[in-house]
């Protein structure tokens, strides 16, 4: 009964439920824009890393490996706390959304490079032999097919990016963690944190169940 | 050929190497309009690559030169003219296998010519029809025997009306009862008055449709002239060996 009364007290849950509901609101957005620049960022990354002259390729390798190597939370601290020495001061929600693009970019650009390899260089020669431009190659002939290779694993970094909305809370964006914390300080009650652990899983869960299923269709549909 | 007929290529001195490796040891080489020249020779021998070089899928050496109808065959705004103008049909098709066979055939006029959707269209089924898959043109490349997909690879290629086409052992990867169907649509095409390169394995095709034929071996370009003196009168050992083995098996 007294576990129940401190992980699971229904009271304090549905006292706490609108704050984490409003820092659930936070999390989406802060996860929705990163998502959307990073895939933006990662593909511009990745196709340019195809046809740049050699300079600007080592300059997006030596991008992506950077932002491949540091960890999250601390690129997100140096954001916010270290760039303002420079005179670059970022509210939390700008600092958060900057840290998670740029890796998000980094990492989908490494997928959108894996797809676009996977497809035969027949089809590029086909293209070139059409007389079809470099543009019209990519939009027209090679991105559809890759794309439906990559859809699994651009779906499975967009988990990731959603998981790791929760260290904007370092940074003291109100969102669903932060609240979270927060209600259990006003609370003296770690309900609310298990809440938002519940809203965090009943949120990811069926992004990670399509990611099976898709991982499992192409492979089987694969010709 | 007769004399007043213009060459539309021209290769002088070409070289191509992958490294240290000489693929294509300075090979000359004039072909008319309206000539169908068929290259054959021995695997390794430098004839796919030789093809691959006349619409520079193939980089080669900056001293060699190759043109067509005058143009200078190098990177630069130029080759988008030169590769509108030449046509390839590849081994392994090569067809878009995310588009329908009719979208396949439609893409290049509209986005490299600028031709609107419906002419495309309309013009895209003519070329199906032409070349016998009219029924296939709402399928998906993955749908159609080799066969049809290499017939819906040189509709395709057609559809830019290309002044050359060039051929990369278009039968080499189809099952031998499929052979016949795509080599029909070529001996049509060779009567329609295009230029056509082909490199191929099929002797009897090139006995009967080609109006030259080259033998290489080894990078060079080791004896040219008709049907007859290549089948029937080589001067070289090496070409006389090499039809013997293809011959006689």
């Amino acid at each position: 009964m007294n576990l129940i009364n401190t992980f699971f007290n229904l009271k304090v849950f549905l006292e706490s439920l609108p704050q984490l509901l409003w820092g659930l609101v936070v999390t989406l957005e802060i996860g929705i824009v990163s998502i959307v620049a990073g895939l933006i960022g990662g593909l511009i990354l990745a196709v340019a890393r195809l046809y740049s002259p050699t300079f600007i390729k080592v300059l997006i390798r030596s991008y992506i490996d950077v932002f491949r190597s540091i960890p999250l939370l601390v690129l997100l601290i140096v954001v916010y706390y270290a760039l303002p020495f420079v005179g670059i001061r970022l509210s939390p929600f700008l600092s958060a959304v900057t840290a998670l693009s740029l890796v998000s970019a980094a990492y989908t650009a490494e997928i959108f490079r894996a797809g676009i390899e996977a497809i035969p260089h027949g089809q590029f020669e086909a293209s070139a032999a059409l007389g079809l431009s470099n543009r019209h190659t990519m939009v027209d002939v090679i991105l559809p097919q890759a794309i439906r290779i990559v859809i699994p694993p651009l779906t499975n970094n967009c988990i990731n990016v959603l998981k790791d909305t929760a260290l904007a809370s370092v940074v003291a964006m109100p969102d669903l963690l932060k609240q979270a914390t927060q209600a259990q300080a006003l609370a003296a009650n770690p309900t609310p944190l298990i809440g938002a652990a519940v809203i965090y899983i009943l949120l990811l869960w069926p992004m990670v169940a399509v990611v099976s299923r898709l991982e499992k269709h192409f492979s089987r549909g694969k010709r | 050929m007769t004399a007043q007929t213009k060459n539309i290529i021209s290769v002088r001195g070409l070289v191509k190497a992958y490294g240290t490796f000489t693929v294509l040891h300075g090979i000359d080489l004039d072909i008319a309009e309206g000539e169908v020249v068929c290259v054959i020779g021995p695997s390794g021998s430098g004839k796919s690559t030789l093809i691959r070089c006349i619409n520079h899928l193939e980089a080669f050496s900056p001293e060699s030169t190759i043109t067509v109808d005058g143009i200078r065959v190098q990177q630069g705004a130029a080759l988008a003219k030169v590769r509108a103008e030449v046509g390839m049909v590849f081994q392994s098709f090569n067809l878009f296998p995310h588009m329908t066979v009719l979208k396949n055939v439609m893409l290049a006029p509209m986005r490299v010519r600028q031709t609107p959707e419906a002419d495309a269209a309309r013009k895209a089924r003519e070329l199906l029809a032409r070349v016998g898959i009219s029924e296939q043109a709402e399928k998906y490349p993955g749908q159609l025997s080799g066969g049809q997909q290499q017939r819906v690879a040189i509709a395709r290629a057609l559809a830019m009306e290309p002044r050359v086409l060039l051929f990369d052992e278009p039968t080499s990867a189809l099952d031998p009862e499929m052979v016949g169907e795509v080599l029909d649509v070529m001996r049509h095409l060779a009567g329609t008055g295009v230029t056509m390169v082909v490199v191929t394995h099929e002797m009897g095709f090139a006995r009967q449709v080609a109006d030259r034929v080259i033998f290489m071996d080894g990078g060079k370009l080791i004896e040219m002239g008709t049907p007859t003196e290549i089948f029937d009168n080589p001067r070289e050992e090496r070409t006389r060996s090499f039809l013997r083995a293809v011959l006689n098996h």
